[in-house]
Order: structure tokens, then C-alpha cells, then sequence
């Protein structure tokens, strides 16, 4: 048999900044930039570019990138969670009713309140892999269902649209293991008050980034994605993919959930709802495909470090903070233009 | 090329093997021959049944009558996954890659090589993306970059990909579907040279095609299959091109078409 090596001349060899062009976050990358940049230079106060600005800014883009590194998972997997901004409000409110009206303790209901949000995850991917629905559709309806839960549950037992005193019982006493999970969870750290969040934040993009590049089933989640069909015929698992995908956002909004808790040391019923679409803008502004396959967990970051640097830079700049809708509106399609761009310079890749 | 002993039973055997779907006859009285290391094909015009052939000797459907036999031993599969774990691997016309994943990714998609221990275990990315090049480039073919997205290779170089993915991880018998119908001239030689290095480094080939004249480059043995049956079963020592050829248009059919345009033959 023939073992000679057909070289094609037609394709010249990939230089390296073609391989960096190629990475899909490199768009988002290079926004960021130009938005620090921008808003250090329209800053009224001088701190935007201080330790104690990127505090600030780090701390909203934290609770909003915790999600979206796991939104951006389930996109590549190629599938939307409209119900990731209500399960903030729905796990808060979960450990929140739990130590306040049935006394139980602060660290269990937290673990609880995490298996009740892989449960929520799980209710979704398994209905929409065996219904296959499409997963906005199936989302949308778990969406609306919590919010009208959280609504009706929280007024049936609280009277009131809010769960409050999670830190102090009736008697004015501190619950037990609140403090730790204070500290966990909620608190700040060096003079510049980083919030605990920014932890949370960082270290899951490195792990989530590990998953996705370096493990079987991070290859599995980019396959499901791009062809399931396809991920199938070679014996992927797509069904149990898509569902773990579903259950580590459910998660990780429950994450946040807990956080914000921790914080307010209450919880309205209202909470989380609409931000849904923070998540997913900053996904597809990180680089995920809308359609699947495609993008990258540090994306998701860069994404939600735009959304935080413009809601802190706007305040910044003493402009009205309504304009910060129309910036995140601007902020998208510039992105998204600029991402397809470069895919299509860089990548060559015939879809 | 190897010597085909006869005392070695088949790779793959159907004795009159039928599939109904509700009323629907997709396959009727269906018997068929795979012997080992050499290249079977089965021929057939569109609606001839050969995508439910396919998917029998894949796992994906279960016969309704007949009995289809691996390596002489009566066999039934219930799923793709047995047939895999039988080393019977399926490449699919246009379902057989993730377009935009690399190729290194794509090869060992549902097989990836990972080393260390649970939740350290990692894939082995070096080894993976060397050894990909190096299969490749057995099959003749030099990828620059394991790490371009299949996309961006051509249609018969992602065909290479998944022939050489399923001889990697063992495949006694490869059913290809219609490996060249998307493909052009120079392409579909390429493919079906892949076939024959296929055959030879001792793997058995089930190759589904509509071309009598890929069919006849490459193979061994030739089933005709038309409206759900077994029409004919030719040997390469007892058929000629032309008449494969012919026998696959149909024979007077073609005549009568032939007569009808007003062509003169």
C-alpha cells in the first residue's frame, strides 16, 4: 500500500495569529479593551480605574459571570435556559423559607437548595431531550411556572413578597452557620472590598474552561452542539450531555441565589427575573454560536466583564443610568458583527 | 492482496432477512454474503432499500424476518452501540462529523484517549493531536493542522477522517454509505482508495452505492438490490463492467429510455 503523503499546495499553513484569531473569545477580548478604555476616559470620579473601581465593576460583572460561563456551556451544547435568571429568585427564596419558616439549618439548607436546582435542571433537560421541544420553548414555560411559584409560595407563607431575617432568628439571635456561610458566600476581603463573588467567579471559568478544552466530556459538549446526530452516531451520550448541561446552569444560578442571600440577608420574590437575557448576551458577546457548537467558557467571562464595566462606567460617568439598556442593545450587535467578521476572515470554515 | 480462506466464516452474513415498517415491505427475502477482508458491495437506485439495509447491519433497526449472523454466530442487535461493540462502524453519507469541531476532536470523538484519575482526568490533547496527523497521514493524507475544524476540509477528506476514525478503534467490518455520491471525480478517487487500503490492512468493507463504476474499481463482490429485494449476485471474476453497469440502469429498461429520447445507441 501506498504510504506517500499528499501535500495540497492550495492550502497555505496556518500562521500564528491566525491560531489566535481563531480562538472564538478574541472579538469579546479586544471589546473589552476598547470599553475599559472608554469608560476610564469618560470617568468623572477618577476611580473606574482604581482598585477600588475594578471592585465595583468586578462585583456586578461577578454575579452575572458565574451564570453566563454556565450559559455559554449550554450554548455550545446548543441549547438556551430562559429559567437561569428566575432560578435566582427560586433557590433564594428555597434556602430562605427553609431556615426562616422551618428552622433548618443554614449550611443544610443551602445543600438542599442546591439538589432542589439540580433537580430544576434536570426537569429541564430531560423534557426537553425526550419532548424535543425546542429548549427555549420548554425554558419559557419553566420560566413563567417558577416566577409564578415564587410569587404564590413566598405570599402563602410569608404574607409578604419577601423572605427576610435569614441572618438573625425571631429572638434576635444569630442562626447557626450563618456567619460561615457569610463568609463563604458574601464577604469582602482587602481594603479595596473585593466581594467573595469575584472568587466564585474566577475560579469556575478556570474549571469550567478545563472541562470544555480538556476533558472527554467537554469534547462532548461541543459535539452535541454542533451535530448531535452526528455525536450520536459515534456513541456520545447526547441525551445524559445536555441534561448535566441544564442541571450545572440550574446550579449555578443557585449559586447566585445563595449569594445574594447572604448578602441582602433577605430575598423578593421578584429577584433574578429579566436577567436571563444579561446571561445570554453575554455569552454571544463572548462568542457563542446562537446555533451551537461554538464558543468558550472564558467568553461567557469576557462577556459579563463588558456588562459589569458598563453599568459601573455609566454611574462613573455621571450619565442617567437608563442608558445603560440602550449600551448593552449597542454592545451586542457590535459584538456579534465583530465576531462574525473575524470568524469568517480567520477561520475559513465552510458552514 | 490477502488470500481469502475458505474455512473462515463470513464477517457479516442476512439469510433472507425482511423488514416491514406497519405495511410498508422496506426489505424482502434478503440474503447477502460479507466475507472477511474483502470489499461487498451493494448496489441500488434510490428507493431500492438500501438505507434500511444500512441500518440493519448498524443496529438501528432489528430485522423483522431472517437472521443475520457475525462471524458465522446468529446475532441480533438492539442498538448502534452493540453493533459498534461487534467492530461493525458505520460512516455515514453527511452525518459522520461535527463540521465546525477540529479534527483531532472529531477523531476521537465518543473514544477519547484521557489519562490521570476522576476529577483530574484529562484528555491526552499532545498524543491525541499526533496521532490523528499520523493515521491521517496513513491514509494519504497530510492535515497541516490538527486542530483546523473538519469544516474547513474538503468532502473527501472528511470521509478519510471517519474511515481512518473507525480502522483506529477496530472495526472489523465498515459499512459505508454512499461515501462518494456528494464528491467529485478526483475526490471520489481518493475515497475509494481509502476502500481498498481498507480492505487490505484486513478489514471487511460494506460499501452502498448507486455508482456501478466506483462499485466495480474497488470491489469483490456485487449485490444488486432493487424495490426491496435481492435482484442479482455478481463475483469481479463473473461480471464485466458494462454489464454491471447495465444491470443497475435496469438492462432493457435503459433500452426502452434510450429509444423513448431518441438516441441513437
Amino acid at each position: 500500500m501506498s504510504t506517500t503523503t499528499a501535500v495540497d499546495d492550495r492550502v497555505a499553513t496556518t500562521s500564528s495569529l491566525t491560531r489566535i484569531m481563531r480562538r472564538p473569545e478574541i472579538g469579546a477580548f479586544m471589546g473589552a479593551l476598547v470599553v475599559y478604555i472608554f469608560f476610564a476616559v469618560v470617568d468623572q470620579t477618577g476611580t473606574f480605574f482604581s482598585l477600588d473601581g475594578t471592585a465595583r465593576w468586578t462585583d456586578v460583572a461577578s454575579t452575572y459571570g458565574i451564570i453566563a460561563v454556565a450559559v455559554a456551556m449550554l450554548m455550545i451544547g446548543g441549547e438556551f435556559d430562559l429559567s437561569s435568571g428566575v432560578m435566582i429568585g427560586s433557590s433564594g427564596l428555597f434556602a430562605g423559607l427553609l431556615i426562616t419558616e422551618y428552622n433548618v439549618g443554614v449550611w443544610p439548607a443551602i445543600l438542599l437548595t442546591f439538589v432542589f436546582a439540580a433537580g430544576i435542571g434536570f426537569t429541564n433537560g430531560w423534557l426537553v431531550v425526550t419532548t424535543g421541544l425546542p429548549s427555549f420553548i420548554v425554558t419559557l414555560a419553566m420560566f413563567f411556572s417558577l416566577r409564578g411559584i415564587n410569587l404564590g409560595v413566598t405570599k402563602v407563607l410569608t404574607d409578604t413578597v419577601r423572605v427576610a431575617g435569614v441572618d438573625e432568628g425571631p429572638d434576635g439571635e444569630m442562626r447557626p452557620g450563618f456567619e460561615s456561610a457569610e463568609t463563604v458566600f458574601a464577604s469582602t476581603f482587602t481594603q479595596y472590598n473585593f466581594r467573595m463573588a469575584v472568587v466564585w467567579w474566577i475560579v469556575l471559568t478556570i474549571i469550567a474552561t478545563l472541562v470544555l478544552t480538556r476533558t472527554k466530556f467537554g469534547n462532548w459538549i461541543f459535539a452535541v452542539g454542533g451535530d448531535s446526530n452526528a455525536a450520536r452516531n459515534v456513541g456520545v451520550p447526547v441525551r445524559r450531555t445536555k441534561i448535566m448541561l441544564f442541571m450545572y446552569v440550574s446550579m449555578s444560578s443557585a449559586l447566585v441565589g445563595i449569594i445574594s442571600l447572604m448578602r441582602l440577608k433577605s430575598m423578593q420574590a421578584g429577584q433574578g427575573v429579566t436577567q436571563e437575557f444579561i446571561f445570554i448576551i453575554a455569552a454571544v458577546v463572548g462568542g457563542c454560536l446562537l446555533t451551537g457548537g461554538y464558543g468558550s467558557a472564558i467568553g461567557g467571562t469576557i462577556g459579563a466583564a463588558i456588562i459589569g464595566m458598563a453599568f459601573i462606567g455609566i454611574a462613573y460617568a455621571q450619565w442617567n443610568t437608563d442608558w445603560t439598556w440602550l449600551f448593552l442593545g449597542l454592545i451586542l450587535f457590535a459584538a456579534v458583527f465583530t465576531n462574525s467578521l473575524i470568524r469568517r476572515r480567520f477561520q475559513g470554515a465552510r458552514r | 492482496m490477502t488470500e481469502v480462506s475458505t474455512n473462515k466464516p463470513a464477517a457479516l452474513a442476512l439469510e433472507n432477512v425482511g423488514k416491514r415498517f406497519g405495511s410498508v415491505i422496506a426489505l424482502q427475502d434478503v440474503s447477502m454474503v460479507v466475507p472477511q477482508n474483502q470489499v461487498t458491495c451493494v448496489l441500488g437506485d434510490n428507493g431500492a432499500g438500501k438505507s434500511t439495509l444500512i441500518k440493519i447491519l448498524s443496529g438501528v433497526h432489528t430485522p423483522t424476518e431472517g437472521q443475520m449472523y457475525v462471524n458465522g454466530e446468529p446475532t441480533t442487535f438492539n442498538s448502534p452501540r452493540e453493533a459498534l461493540d461487534n467492530g461493525i462502524a458505520t460512516v455515514y453519507q453527511d452525518l459522520a462529523t461535527v463540521p465546525l469541531m477540529a479534527v483531532w476532536r472529531n477523531f476521537y470523538l465518543g473514544n477519547e484517549p484521557t489519562k490521570g484519575f476522576w476529577p483530574f482526568r484529562g484528555l491526552r490533547t499532545k498524543y491525541a493531536k499526533e496521532s490523528c496527523k499520523g493515521e491521517m497521514a496513513q491514509m494519504g493524507i497530510d492535515i497541516r493542522d490538527p486542530e483546523q475544524p473538519v469544516g474547513t476540509l474538503s468532502g473527501g477528506e472528511r470521509q478519510a477522517v471517519s474511515i481512518a476514525r473507525a480502522i483506529h478503534f477496530g472495526a472489523n467490518v465498515l459499512i459505508l454509505d454512499e461515501p462518494t455520491s456528494a464528491l467529485g471525480v478526483k475526490q471520489s478517487g481518493v475515497v475509494l482508495k481509502h476502500i481498498r487500503t481498507a480492505a487490505e490492512s484486513g478489514v471487511s468493507v460494506v460499501f452502498i452505492t448507486h455508482n456501478p463504476h466506483h462499485a466495480y474499481l474497488v470491489g469483490d463482490n456485487f449485490y444488486l438490490l432493487n424495490r426491496g429485494r435481492m435482484l442479482a449476485e455478481y463475483t469481479k471474476d463473473t461480471v464485466s463492467r458494462e454489464e454491471l453497469v447495465k444491470a443497475m440502469a435496469g438492462g432493457a429498461e435503459l433500452d426502452a429510455l434510450a429509444h423513448e429520447l431518441g438516441a441513437d445507441t
